[in-house]
């Protein structure tokens, strides 16, 4: 067994697991923190996508024992003074989700997409986010909420 | 007694029709969300379970003592260990067209598939119980492999299920007038061997079933992802030889199903089972590999089909045979029979079809179990007729849009019978064809074609209409001869003394927005905000009885129900009011959330006050009325309703690397009146991704052996935003004359789409090489192939 220090929506949390856990599992089931999810374990849907020292990672192809020591960011950090993200918001008016289940995943890669990125065009959008799967949306729910939330963030609001 | 409806909620803004911002947003949104992973009870115990390596093979001996030997390991179950403890699945059939197989929860005897469940062990951690299930040693005997549909119908084949005698498991014919004579006397007869792979429906969310079973008072409570609650409590009770009563099925959030989830699945018996057996809570979630071996497959079908014309173009007979790769078992309670005989239902498609014979036949081979996903038989189904109807319009020189008008089912001709049986309803088959045309530009985009042709560039248009059956009620069973009746479904509408309403339905959603469409309808009918709505789904416990969510009738019979009910619960409140305010109810109008005496607005009671009357007893309410404000009402459309489109997409072929782009997408659907555009739209988006990806990208590949070679999200390709185009969505409301408020189910119809007008707009691009799509998916190797083979 291992232990592990980490920073999660910046709160300080240590663990105990042994070195073959994955993040994701650590954060799901030691931490309690059920946002994020998993979905293929093998590094391609991106369901698990969390922000890992300022910049986005898939959780389920990192081990928990490698996030030692870093801050974390996952979906329900993505609320402030309770009230939603500019990205929530967009997603919600512009029905970005269906069953939700890609859902944390797309928001904290579109975060981390209009970090690097704060003016899109559409198909840069579509590239951004092609790091995760959805299944239900055909993605036009979400380019269009990913490009309202640009313009939101890039006002300042 | 009034009209409620005449008074309904006039004093507040319709809500049916608009586009309301989903109220399960929020939670999900936020992490929030309740999926059965999400559940970590005291006490609980993980299972994995170990799959089969061989696709057909005896199994000679289990030996689980080095994985119960493992520290945090506490039970190990095999296949005869379970059969003690449950039944056997036979998804029976009322049709002798269906022979009856078993499906054992974990296998006995021998293994069908690979990827088969062949042990379960829990154990104090996911990864223990894999490290055990590691150790579990079977020794198996490998038996011939049955891998080929056409080559297992044949004398010498192995057979998949002794008990059967064949593997022939589904067989049915449909037939209306002389087709023989019909195609022999035709100007024009087209025909072509079809080949529609294997898919799955790859929900993001894995199945996951969680157990809990309580020896005192000897419940079992059943969390899955699952659509159909109702049907797993029921086919539970049965199994596992516990009263209906004692079972609570919940399907809280769910991450996505498309039909794959309709199923019952072997981890689910077996979970229960374990749980039972062990007075503790265990748990299974499935990762992505036992996703693509396990949950099921979908269409698979050879479709040998003909199509006769006349001079002009007007169809005169279509004459089938469609060969569906069921698997190697019979899923519950769909039966094999539901893909094959799907397929020739609906294989007629929106057109005039004089004379028709639609020969079937399911084969069970050594793959994974064929079950429902999105569409069911009819993207496959659509795919032939209008494929056909594309060869048909180039023999003869006609647009392709010219040839489906000619054909069409005209308004004249509703309710029309179908050679199949199916009655059609008033439908907009012509109306979506001429918007389609008109919203696209039709012939600025042919004139386009042209130039790009003329600049050697492979540009094609694509044209597909089709029409399925949606809300399907008792009349007409979801698949033939299934062992259960789907017709109906049930609403409670319940205020509270303090005048909320809480609205519980037997549905499920998955993904399509239940809670808020089904809280606009509740809110219209009994006249109060949509903030003050509950929607309670997905909890056998707490709803009246209901199956589930499938055959896109949620809406439908879900939504009728709830304007029954509804209604029920507005008379009641309207002589409650009058005999509050002492007025005829027949004079009670809506005001600002109140009801008032018509042209008197100070004499008013609020919701509250009536909802407080109607539990506070005699004195409040009038003589011999019972007390309380709820009803429970049961909906069954009877036949079910009519749903329509035409898609067109318009596509270019790269030269060099064969790959397909569409540029252009565009859908005119008719769900009749809509409930929520927002959501009408997002499952239109969604389901012709899933046809975009069905037609261009996804293909569940074995090898000669039944082994998987498409085991991961790198081999089994789903589109991502880059491969998925803008998507332009037209409505046409046709209210259904059927169905209570006029809705028509939409759940499926993209899916059903895309494939063929995808793969007619391939066709039409290589329309100058004389190539035909015969093949879906129209992967870059096999266009490539079409392409070498025509310019040879």
């Amino acid at each position: 067994m291992m232990t592990v220090r980490l920073k999660v929506n910046g709160v300080a949390h240590e663990g105990r697991c042994e070195p073959r856990k994955l993040l994701v599992d650590f954060i799901r089931e030691d931490l309690g923190l059920t946002g994020t999810h998993v979905g293929c374990e093998h590094g391609i849907c991106g369901a698990c996508t969390i922000m890992v020292n300022g910049e986005s990672a898939r959780s389920c192809i990192m081990l928990a024992v490698q996030a030692d020591g870093a801050e974390l960011m996952t979906v329900e950090g993505l609320m402030q003074d309770g009230k939603l993200h500019p990205l929530q918001e967009a997603f919600r008016e512009h029905h970005g989700l269906q069953c939700g289940f890609c859902t944390p995943g797309m928001l904290m890669t579109a975060l981390d997409f209009l970090r690097t990125n704060p003016s899109p065009s559409d198909g840069e959008i579509r590239e951004g986010i092609s790091a995760v799967l959805c299944r239900c949306t055909g993605y036009q729910g979400i380019v269009n909420a990913v490009r309202a939330a640009a313009a939101t963030l890039r006002g300042g609001r | 007694m009034t009209d409620p409806r005449s008074v309904g909620s006039a004093a507040l803004p319709r809500l049916v029709g608009a586009r309301v911002a989903r109220r399960e947003d929020p939670r999900l949104l936020t992490g929030q969300g309740s999926y059965v992973d999400d559940h970590r009870p005291a006490r609980l115990l993980y299972a994995a379970f170990l799959r089969s390596p061989h696709a057909h093979a005896r199994i000679v001996s289990i030996d689980a003592s080095a994985a119960l030997a493992l520290s945090g390991v506490t039970a190990v179950l095999t296949g005869e260990e379970i059969a003690r403890a449950s039944k056997p699945v036979r998804a029976a059939s009322k049709t002798p067209a269906v022979k009856v197989t078993s499906f054992p929860p974990l296998a006995l005897g021998k293994v069908r598939h690979v990827g088969e469940a062949v042990a379960m062990v829990a154990a104090e951690s996911r990864y223990v119980a894999e490290d055990a299930a590691e150790r579990i040693v079977v020794e198996y005997a490998p038996l011939p492999v049955v891998t080929d549909m056409e080559g297992a119908l044949e004398a010498a084949s192995p057979l998949v299920h002794e008990e059967a005698g064949t593997n022939l498991l589904v067989a049915r014919e449909f037939a209306r007038g002389d087709v023989d004579a019909a195609l022999a006397s035709a100007a024009v007869v087209v025909r072509e061997r079809f080949r529609f792979h294997r898919h799955t429906a790859i929900c993001m969310e894995n199945r996951g079933c969680l157990a809990e079973y309580a020896t005192g008072s000897g419940t079992l409570t059943l969390r899955s992802s699952a659509q159909c609650p109702g049907i797993v409590r029921d086919v539970l009770s049965d199994l596992l030889d516990l009263p209906e009563n004692r079972i609570r099925v919940v399907a809280e959030d769910v991450g996505g199903g498309f039909g794959a989830k309709a199923s019952l699945y072997p981890e689910e018996i077996a979970t229960c089972v374990m749980a039972r057996r062990l007075g503790r809570p265990v748990k299974w979630i499935g990762d992505r590999r036992e996703d693509l071996l396990a949950t099921s497959h979908a269409w698979d079908e050879i479709i040998e089909a003909e199509l006769g014309l006349d001079r002009d173009g007007a169809i005169v007979g279509l004459r089938a045979l469609v060969t569906a790769d069921v698997g190697a078992y019979s899923i519950y309670p769909w039966t094999a029979a539901i893909e094959p005989v799907q397929t020739i239902s609906f294989l007629p498609g929106p057109y005039r079809v004089p004379t028709y014979r639609g020969r079937t036949r399911g084969v069970a081979t050594c793959k994974t179990p064929l079950g429902p996903y999105r569409g069911v038989g009819r993207p496959p189904a659509v795919f032939v007729i209008e494929g056909l109807m594309d060869r048909a319009a180039r023999r003869l020189g006609l647009d392709p849009t010219e040839i489906r008008l000619r054909n069409f089912i005209r308004d004249e001709d509703f309710p029309y019978k179908s050679p199949s049986g199916i009655v059609w309803d008033r439908s907009s088959f012509t109306g979506s064809l001429l918007r389609a045309r008109e919203a696209l530009g039709y012939d600025a985009v042919r004139a386009e074609q042209t130039q790009a042709r003329a600049a050697g560039r492979w540009l094609g248009i694509g044209v597909a209409s089709y029409v399925e059956l949606t809300g399907i009620g008792s009349a007409i069973p979801v698949s033939p001869g299934m062992p259960i009746a789907t017709g109906t479904e049930a609403a409670t509408i319940r205020f509270d003394p303090a005048g909320k309403v809480t609205a519980v339905f037997g549905v499920a959603s998955h993904g399509q927005g239940l809670e808020t469409t089904l809280a606009q309808i509740v809110a219209d009918e009994v006249g109060v905000p949509i903030e003050d709505i509950r929607v309670v789904h997905g909890d056998t416990a707490l709803s009246p009885y209901g199956t589930g969510t499938y055959a896109s009738r949620s809406l439908v019979l879900a939504g009728g129900a709830a304007i029954m009910a509804g209604r029920a619960v507005r008379e009641k409140m309207l002589v409650i009011a009058g005999h509050l305010l002492e007025a005829d109810p027949a004079d009670l109008v809506p005001a600002d959330g109140r009801l008032a005496v018509r042209g008197m607005p100070d004499r008013s009671v609020t919701v509250r006050e009536i909802a407080r009357a109607a539990y506070t007893g005699a004195k409040q309410l009038p003589k011999g009325l019972e007390p309380g404000l709820e009803a429970t009402r049961f909906y069954d459309p009877y036949y079910g309703t009519a749903s329509n489109a035409t898609h067109v997409a318009v596509v270019e072929v790269d030269r060099a690397t064969c790959q397909v782009s569409v540029l252009r997408y565009l859908v005119v659907e008719d769900c009749g009146r809509m409930v929520n555009p927002l959501i009408v739209d997002g499952q239109v988006h969604g389901g012709v991704a899933q046809g975009l990806g069905a037609a261009l990208l996804e293909e569940i590949v074995h090898d000669d052996h039944g082994q998987l070679l498409s085991g991961t999200l790198m081999d089994y390709v789903v589109p991502s935003a880059c491969e998925v185009p803008w998507m332009e969505v037209h409505h046409l409301e046709t209210p259904s004359p059927v169905t209570l408020g006029g809705f028509r189910g939409m759940g499926e119809g993209g899916t059903i789409g895309a494939p063929a007008a995808i793969a007619n707009a391939v066709a039409d691009a290589l329309a100058p090489l004389g190539v035909e799509v015969a093949e879906l998916p129209a992967t870059p190797e096999r266009i490539f192939r079409l392409v070498a083979r025509a310019t040879r």
